[in-house]
């Protein structure tokens, strides 16, 4: 039952994915690239992970759609279709898709419980989060007290874009004549 | 603005519960699925809603953009801070057993304040990049879209 | 190579083969078109198909979320990726916020944001300035 999930979730996202490629209306990408968080978030909660499942559908498809439309607001709405040959970009990805497909010949079989990424530290932290900090949620507990640098870096570097964004598109906005006087900053 | 009636009324029955289900991801990110990031992107979205909805003038009343600095700032001074005082009662940086008798009682206390810092960086980045973009004229008019 | 096809290699594999092609789409999109704005979706998409690859890296078959239950012997999936991908997904967004106004100001300074237009206009000023 879950292997007929996941197909139908990843033919949609297939179907997503290569509509956004081929459409030239920049609204309706926007739009399909928040169809393919939704698909994509419930294609992690079939893959029993909740957390990330959480995130992405309220980060990728809330607040990238939000800031997407608001830059297009900002610039245009169409695409102008390229002029050059559209022969070499399609030729890398060929060579690319094929070197990475070939790579999954060794890769160790989908959901196994005693591939290398599962049986290390993994274990040893499902069984010390319940004695070292009495938290139900595991994920929490790693991120925020065995992995806990970590997250203090990702907060830094999120407050950084917040001051970079500001910087950017901070001070005049309206042209002068319009009003008579500057417009309100950021 | 007769025409959006609709949104207006739908909208003022439906952001105070997003606030309140941000608050409830907050802090129950210890027992399920939750946690800062998610927390501060659902309260960003309430005010971004308000926003959209009711002009970009009346949401930087309800948030005035020298508070929401003060707020992105203030998220990573408190987990800085969290380390520091760490240090400061006798184990290393970030080293939450330190903050009560207990451990298990000292991660509990460390990994609140942490993620309520984190949501409130979150939820302020959001917010005054969204404020941001709104204050920039539009090249496209309203009726074009 | 292609004798040990069985209906067994291809169950234990077409998760990651359906990733590649997720990847691949989004890095031809972010290749041959010429608009910022499509480039930066493109990159979105290949962002995306790279978390999903790491999540099923850490699938366990049988098991369950990884918040802890009152079974005893219960099997988890493996919380690591989740917490690496947590972070991504939130440090890609502030990364895609800081490209997106960069590329207003782009249009603001040159008054497009198609790559050709731009090499064009950037060639005319380096013309103007040597004259």
């Amino acid at each position: 039952m879950e292997t007929f999930i996941d197909i139908v979730l990843f033919g949609f996202l297939l179907l997503t994915a290569f509509a956004m490629m081929r459409l030239t209306n920049l609204f309706a990408v926007v739009m399909l690239s928040g169809v393919f968080s939704l698909l994509s978030a419930g294609l992690f909660v079939a893959m029993d992970a909740v957390d990330v499942a959480f995130t992405e559908a309220a980060v990728g498809a809330g607040i990238t759609t939000v800031l997407m439309l608001t830059t297009m607001a900002l610039t245009t709405r169409e695409e102008k279709p390229s002029s050059h040959s559209r022969l070499l970009p399609m030729l890398l990805a060929f060579f690319i898709g094929a070197a990475l497909l070939y790579a999954t010949v060794d890769v160790p079989p989908f959901g196994s419980p005693d591939t290398p990424a599962n049986t290390y530290l993994s274990t040893d932290y499902i069984d010390r989060t319940y004695k070292d900090m009495g938290l139900p949620n595991i994920v929490t507990g790693i991120l925020a007290s065995y992995r806990g640098f970590d997250t203090l870096g990702e907060v830094v570097v999120v407050f950084v874009a917040g001051v970079g964004v500001i910087c950017l598109l901070h001070g005049r906005t309206r042209p002068k004549s319009k009003s008579g006087k500057k417009g309100g900053d950021a | 603005m007769y025409h959006h009636l609709i949104l207006r009324v739908v909208s003022k029955l439906l952001i105070p519960p997003i606030l309140l289900f941000g608050l409830y991801v907050q802090f129950h990110g210890d027992f399920g699925p939750g946690g800062g990031f998610q927390a501060g992107v659902i309260v960003a979205v309430g005010f971004i809603l308000y926003g959209l909805v009711f002009g970009l003038d009346a949401m930087r009343r309800v948030a005035p953009p020298h508070v929401v600095r003060r707020m992105l700032a203030f998220g990573v001074l408190l987990y800085a801070g969290v380390g520091i005082a760490n240090m400061l009662l006798g184990g290393e940086f970030l080293n939450y057993s330190t903050l009560a008798s207990n451990p298990k009682d000292g991660q509990h206390y460390g990994i609140i304040i942490i993620e309520l810092g984190v949501g409130i960086t979150v939820a302020a980045v959001m917010i005054a990049v969204f404020t941001a973009f709104g204050s920039r004229t539009p090249s496209i008019k309203d009726t074009d879209w | 190579m292609f004798e040990d096809l069985t209906l067994d290699f291809i169950i234990q594999r077409y998760n990651y083969w359906m990733v590649i092609i997720l990847m691949v789409t989004g890095l031809y999109i972010v290749v041959s078109r010429g608009n910022l704005v499509k480039k930066v979706i493109g990159l979105n998409l290949f962002q995306t198909a790279v978390f999903m690859l790491y999540i099923s890296i850490g699938k366990v078959i049988g098991g369950t979320a990884p918040i802890y239950t009152d079974n005893p012997d219960e099997v988890y999936s493996n919380p690591l990726p989740h917490v690496l991908i947590l972070t991504a997904i939130v440090v890609g967004v502030a990364t895609m916020a800081v490209g997106m106004a960069l590329i207003v100001r782009i249009r603001e300074r040159y008054g497009t944001i198609e790559e050709d237009e731009i090499a064009e206009i950037e060639q005319k000023l380096d013309r103007q300035e040597a004259a």
